[in-house]
């Protein structure tokens, strides 16, 4: 089980990043001249503030909250990366966290090293990676590469694999971020599936942090929701999804970065917004006109081929629709460090009328996968379809097409 | 679920903030063990796959230096070798340097080379600094056994008296030597990692100060060349008495006394329990800053 007790993490802002010998020395001079020199320049940032919960045994137990919210510290100090400023978590049980599939992968070392390698950094004995080869290598679906170096593996063979080590731990309780957004659908079904077998059969506790809210909703018991570094309300994952999401529409329309969200990928988004066609910002679209999002990103650094992933859900959750830009994907990375726009517009008449949220992502691209997230905002934006009469779509069905209908002779 | 509650309670783990510096987790650094030769083998191949000479450069590369030096210190500036002919004599220094500076070079950016992946995932820090002492032992093996063959070359076929003979009560503890040279060189490197996190201006200088240490340490020249001021100088350097040992016991001749050889041991271990203890108190939080 986890029990966490009051737990706050402090973030000197003015000490993120690199600290210079210089620097160093000029704060030193500053103090001896009896100038305030930590003052002025270090601000506190509370990425946590207080956060108590529990879970007991057997529970799977979701992390949901907007970014910047605090999950990836909590998740950071579960894993012991880093410490808490205060408070305390006692864990009772071999405990293994997964952040990221395929940690210390080594491009030269083949498959069967790097499952070794990977597995051992993840806290498995040889002995019980010996014992459960096998089944991993079936698993990745990797048989005939397995002593071949990665570096020549295809993105989605080094996924599965990265993902086939993972799969097979078997702590007590297991600490899992977003790694499943990376990846083929029909594996990262059949990564929840194993997943949701082990909960359930093995009894492991699990604690999940994702934004894909329909996956919280289906694996998880209970869920706990975070916001600015707070837990804002606990209990079963579908009260808690549900309330989170009909929050979660204060942003009508348009979203722009906040100053405190910490950026973590080379890519990130500054504003995002819904608009009409001639590109004025709305909330709210009628039932038969397209829906246009605008997105403004940033590239940090030297990126290879990524792609924009925008999606529409329900209130519940659930992903409607979803859309991966293909044309201008291997264009961006001959460009490091420029603002990137681009509209993604999709056809009117496909949803009822009522409330959607929007989520975005950009993802590294190998070939035609997404093998790494930059950064995912869901929900970034909410908007409002409004009803345009009688147009035929009924009540009960996930989405609404405004059908022709016409007699046959 | 019964049996995870009773596993459960028999192993409990409790994070809360400032970990004491001296508290290392010994357990679990041995519940770690099959990493150590995991990454010890990643270092070995990683490094040498698909170069063509492979881990001959292991050869090559000390041979040609020590060439160098033969031709600049030996011949052009005629530096004296205790009379021990300049190759041999270069090439037993370079054997205690090369690991020595090898292990620095690979320990000493730990956090900062390891940050992606420290990021993702705990597993204790040191492993990684272990298992670069470790994998360049077998770089250490490889020269050894080069140096060996030149020695033994130039004892069997060398004519006249070359004035080298072997010392076997010192050659005995050369083993002893080389741990004390891992350890030393992993307690810098410790330091130097943990420093080198907060300060990166470092890792700029640490190459520079490397290569001045090397001459500051009786590599290409004998310490009994040294005035006997400068002699006590030397020996600060936990270095100079091991170098001396080493040609003491293959050749014969070193100028080390008791005195040296205890300061050298209680430096090592001074300068070890400290680089455990500052990398052990960087580890902790910094994943905060790198």
């Amino acid at each position: 089980m986890i029990e966490v007790r009051g737990v706050s993490k402090r973030y000197r802002l003015g000490q993120i990043g690199l600290t210079s010998l210089r620097a160093e020395l000029e704060r030193w001079w500053q103090r001896r001249r009896g100038v305030d020199g930590t003052g002025a320049a270090v601000e506190d940032f509370w990425a946590l503030r207080d956060v108590s919960f529990d879970v007991q045994p057997g529970e799977v137990m979701g992390i949901i909250g907007r970014n910047g919210a605090g999950k990836s510290t909590l998740l950071k100090i579960l894993s012991e990366i880093t410490e808490p400023t205060e408070g305390e978590i006692r864990l009772r049980g071999r405990t293994a966290s997964l952040l990221e599939v395929g940690t210390g992968f080594h491009p030269e070392l083949s498959g069967r090293e790097n499952v070794f390698l990977n597995g051992a950094i993840l806290g498995m004995r040889r002995a019980e990676i010996v014992r459960k080869f096998d089944e991993i290598v079936a698993f990745a679906e990797v048989d005939q590469f397995i002593d071949t170096p990665v570096k020549r593996y295809s993105s989605g063979m080094y996924v599965r694999l990265a993902f086939a080590v993972a799969a097979h731990l078997e702590p007590e309780i297991l600490v899992v971020d977003e790694v499943l957004a990376v990846g083929d659908h029909a594996f990262q079904q059949k990564c929840l599936g194993k997943m949701q077998d082990v909960a359930q059969r093995e009894g492991r506790t699990v604690l999940f942090v994702s934004h894909n809210m329909a996956a919280v909703t289906r694996l998880c018991d209970r869920a706990v929701h975070l916001a600015r570094g707070g837990v804002v309300a606990m209990g079963p994952a579908r009260k808690i999804v549900g309330s989170y999401l009909a929050q979660a529409t204060e942003a009508k329309g348009i979203w722009i970065r906040p100053a405190t969200l910490a950026r973590r990928g080379k890519v990130t988004f500054s504003a995002v917004q819904i608009c009409n066609a001639t590109g004025a910002a709305l909330s709210v679209v009628s039932q038969r006109d397209p829906i246009r999002v605008a997105l403004d990103c940033q590239e940090h650094a030297t990126t290879t081929a990524w792609v924009l992933r925008v999606s529409i859900y329900d209130r519940e959750g659930n992903e409607l629709l979803a859309a991966q830009d293909v044309g201008h994907a291997l264009a961006r990375g001959a460009r490091p460090e420029r603002p990137v726009r681009a509209g993604c517009t999709f056809p009117g008449a496909l949803l009822r009328p009522g409330e959607y949220t929007v989520g975005v992502s950009a993802c590294e691209l190998a070939g035609d996968q997404a093998v790494a997230l930059y950064e995912e905002i869901q929900p970034v934006v909410s908007f409002e379809v409004s009803p345009e009469g009688f147009t035929g779509s009924v009540a009960g069905a996930l989405m609404g097409v405004v059908a022709e209908w016409n007699s046959l002779p | 679920m019964p049996l995870a509650v009773e596993t459960g309670a028999a192993y409990e783990r409790v994070i809360r903030p400032g970990r004491a510096w001296y508290r290392m987790d010994w357990a679990r650094l041995f519940h770690y063990r099959d990493l150590l030769w995991i990454l010890v083998r990643r270092d070995f191949v990683a490094r040498y796959q698909q170069t063509i000479l492979g881990p001959l450069w292991f050869v090559v590369q000390p041979l040609v230096t020590t060439a160098v030096f033969t031709l600049v210190f030996g011949r052009a500036l005629r530096t004296p070798t205790d009379g021990v002919p300049p190759f041999l004599f270069y090439l037993c220094g370079m054997l205690v340097w090369s690991y020595f500076s090898n292990v620095l070079n690979s320990t000493g950016s730990t956090f900062t080379m390891n940050a992606a992946m420290f990021g993702k995932v705990y597993f204790p820090r040191v492993v990684v600094p272990l298992a670069a002492v470790i994998s360049n032992l077998i770089a250490f093996a490889v020269q050894a056994a080069t140096f060996l063959a030149v020695y033994a070359g130039v004892r069997l076929f060398a004519s006249g008296p070359m004035g080298i003979e072997a010392n076997f009560a010192t050659l005995a503890v050369l083993p002893l030597l080389l741990l004390q040279t891992a350890l030393f060189a992993l307690g810098c490197g410790l330091l130097l990692s943990a420093l080198s996190a907060k300060y990166r201006d470092l890792q700029h200088a640490v190459p520079l100060l490397v290569q001045l240490w090397m001459f500051a340490t009786p590599i290409i020249y004998p310490l009994s060349q040294l005035s006997p001021k400068a002699q006590w100088l030397a020996a600060v350097n936990p270095l100079t008495s091991i170098v001396e040992l080493f040609r003491l016991g293959f050749f014969g001749v070193g100028t080390v006394g008791a005195g040296h050889v205890a300061f050298s041991i209680g430096a090592t271990l001074v300068v070890l329990g400290a680089g455990f203890a500052w990398f052990h108190r960087v580890e902790r939080a910094v994943v905060d800053t790198v």
